[in-house]
């Protein structure tokens, strides 16, 4: 059992980040806590992609000179497709905080404050 | 013959997407190019679409390899009949609601004009796109185009706005990332990201537990995106509290475009036996469905803003929409599918109703309603319209769709669903014959000030052109969708259907 765990624990870490990202998200009443909660349980997923893609031993995949001869050896090439797919999550992943932090500012400058309690309870006064 | 035809698939996304840069870039400069920039984009887009639908119906599937690719390596956009008559759909009513939004917008949110066009336009872009692409991965990277926009749209609103942005922020996040995780794990063990090579290699593999998962997250995320019923908790206050222009799009379009991912996965990407015997997902979507139908009506009766009450009924009317896919019977599937049209036109006519009593009277409380019909006949025309269609009045759109579910739900001898359909209908009744009732029957009282209350005749103050005509063809849809609908099934549905079924 404790081998199960060790051998795949790249996965371990993955569900363990990705759980505390959730929790970030659920458990925090403070919007830009929420948000980092969020960053994390983005970043679990990017975690898991990368590690789908890599091979103990393996390279980047570039054939050489004696590949080009005969078969390309599959056991020395990592598969970087997933690699590159995360590029794109990256990029998501930070416009996606870029627009969370811009509306975190435009509710700062409203209700002057981040406690998600607070807000609610300064909307509620003022019936809004 | 008709040469270069295919390149309308790639210029229905290329077209909006550049123009948007440029309207920003040119808005700079020169305030007014924007909008019709803006509306220029979205007339070569729709007239793209109808090209593609005339192609469609003529060929069958059409493939278009970007940059030259081959399929299971390059990106390809597929379009089939059910993605091509969502775009004419989509299309249409983005052209439409822009032509509407300028004097909304000129009145809620002025000096953001041009950044508005330029992140509407990015929006409908990513709806498409959604929509064309037949590559799963390309599929996240449009939907977050189409979140991250929609999320700024929603956020520019009123007081509520920024709040209920963020949850969107927070809820369509979690969503979009259980969607790309179920395309790991689905990638695991197939290597690939190309649908229709995808569903190819599955049905070998429809007992891997990695497939599985993936499935299961396909679903949930898109679940969570599109509203249905238990994860709706982003919806109301995102269409509440948006400008109208926005609600205006948002409501009609966004949800409608993920109810054709949910599809497309179910049986597309996946063959319909492994979505309705091998696990029984869609028998659960049922349930879920005919829940989120009756909680939606009900919860929509205890509103009393007009928009909030709309964002519930959307709720109720997903779950049409999810109960057509759940039966998963020609007859169902039809209804589903014709409901997505059907709800998008008539949800569309309600929020730029909306929009347009916001505009004229600058309040929304349907007890205000009072005497609106002499004030703006024809906005209340319209909503009369698209509101006995939701309830489901021949011979209306809403009417044939509901029709569809219950011939389904007949077939698949699920009787629950009958009745859901038809209470349901009845409370749809209870909450738009209020409205109705209020701005039509009841004595118009000019006296909410303290003045002495003057009976004083109201005057007829209707919407300017721009905003009329927009809201007239909407409904006037609403009303051809109706008249039409055995030719749409006939000619684009039938075939959108799996052949399985």
């Amino acid at each position: 059992m404790v081998e199960y765990i060790i051998s795949k624990y790249n996965y371990w870490v993955y569900i363990f980040l990705m759980m505390l990202g959730l929790y970030g998200m659920i458990g925090k009443r403070n919007l830009v806590k929420k948000l980092i909660g969020m960053n994390i349980f983005q970043v679990a997923i990017i975690l898991f992609y990368i590690s789908i893609g890599s091979k103990v031993g393996a390279s980047i995949p570039i054939l050489t000179a004696e590949d080009l001869h005969g078969m390309a050896d599959p056991v020395k090439y990592m598969n970087s497709l997933p690699h590159v797919l995360m590029l794109t999550a990256i990029v998501v992943g930070i416009a996606t905080t870029g627009v969370a932090l811009a509306i975190i500012i435009m509710i700062y400058n409203r209700y002057k404050t981040l406690a998600e309690d607070e807000i609610l309870e300064i909307r509620k006064k003022t019936g809004a | 013959m008709r040469y270069g035809y295919e390149q309308c698939i790639v210029l229905i996304v290329v077209v909006p997407l550049i123009t948007s840069f440029l309207a920003a870039l040119l808005g700079w400069f020169k305030r007014w190019l924007c909008y019709p920039l803006v509306l220029a984009a979205l007339g070569i887009s729709f007239l793209c679409s109808l090209g593609i639908l005339d192609l469609v119906m003529e060929r069958g599937t059409i493939h278009y390899w970007q940059g030259g690719w081959e399929p299971p390596w390059g990106i390809e956009y597929v379009v089939d009949h059910l993605n091509a008559f969502m775009l004419v759909m989509l299309t249409f009513i983005a052209l439409v609601v822009a032509i509407y939004s300028k004097k909304s917008v000129e009145q809620e949110i002025p000096e953001k004009l041009v950044p508005y066009y330029s992140i509407f336009l990015l929006m409908v872009t990513g709806l498409i796109g959604i929509t064309v692409t037949g590559d799963l991965f390309n599929v996240f990277v449009f939907l977050e185009i189409a979140s991250l926009t929609a999320y700024a749209l929603i956020a520019v609103g009123e007081d509520g706005a920024p709040m209920a942005a963020f949850n969107y922020v927070i809820m369509g996040t979690v969503g979009a990332c259980f969607y790309y995780l179920g395309i790991g794990y689905v990638y695991i063990v197939t290597g690939s990201l190309n649908m229709a090579d995808l569903s190819q290699m599955l049905p070998g593999l429809y007992h891997n537990k990695a497939v599985l998962v993936g499935f299961a997250l396909f679903t949930v995320g898109i679940a969570v995106k599109m509203g249905l019923f238990p994860l709706h908790v982003w919806l109301p206050d995102s269409y509440t509290y948006a400008p109208s222009a926005s609600s205006a799009v948002i409501a009609p379009m966004f949800t409608k475009v993920m109810a054709y991912l949910m599809v497309r996965i179910f049986f597309t990407l996946f063959k319909p036996h492994f979505s309705i015997d091998l696990i029984p997902i869609t028998q659960i979507l049922t349930w879920v469905a005919a829940g989120g139908i009756i909680a939606g009506s009900i919860l929509a009766i205890a509103q009393t803003d007009l928009k909030r009450m709309l964002a519930y009924s959307s709720i109720a009317n997903i779950g049409y929409i999810v109960l057509g896919i759940g039966l998963a019977n020609r007859m169902g599937l039809t209804g589903g599918l014709l409901h997505i049209l059907n709800h998008a036109f008539m949800k569309g006519t309600l929020f730029l109703v909306a929009g347009g009593i916001m505009y004229k009277m600058g309040m929304r409380d349907i007890t205000q309603f009072r005497g609106l019909h002499k004030k703006m006949p024809f906005t209340m025309g319209a909503f009369t319209i698209a509101a006995l269609s939701m309830i489901g009045i021949p011979p209306t759109g809403g009417f044939f769709s509901k029709f569809y579910l219950v011939l389904g739900a007949i077939d698949a001898k699920q009787w629950a669903f009958i009745v859901v359909l038809l209470v349901s209908s009845l409370l749809n009744a209870v909450y738009f014959f209020r409205i109705i009732e209020n701005a039509y029957l009841e004595p118009p009282v000019t006296a909410y000030a303290t003045d002495g209350g003057t009976h004083e005749e109201i005057k007829r103050d209707e919407l300017p052109l721009s905003m009329l005509i927009p809201t007239l063809i909407m409904a006037t849809g609403v009303v051809l969708l109706g008249i039409f609908n055995e030719r749409i099934i006939a000619f684009i549905i039938r075939f959108a259907v799996p052949a399985s079924f």
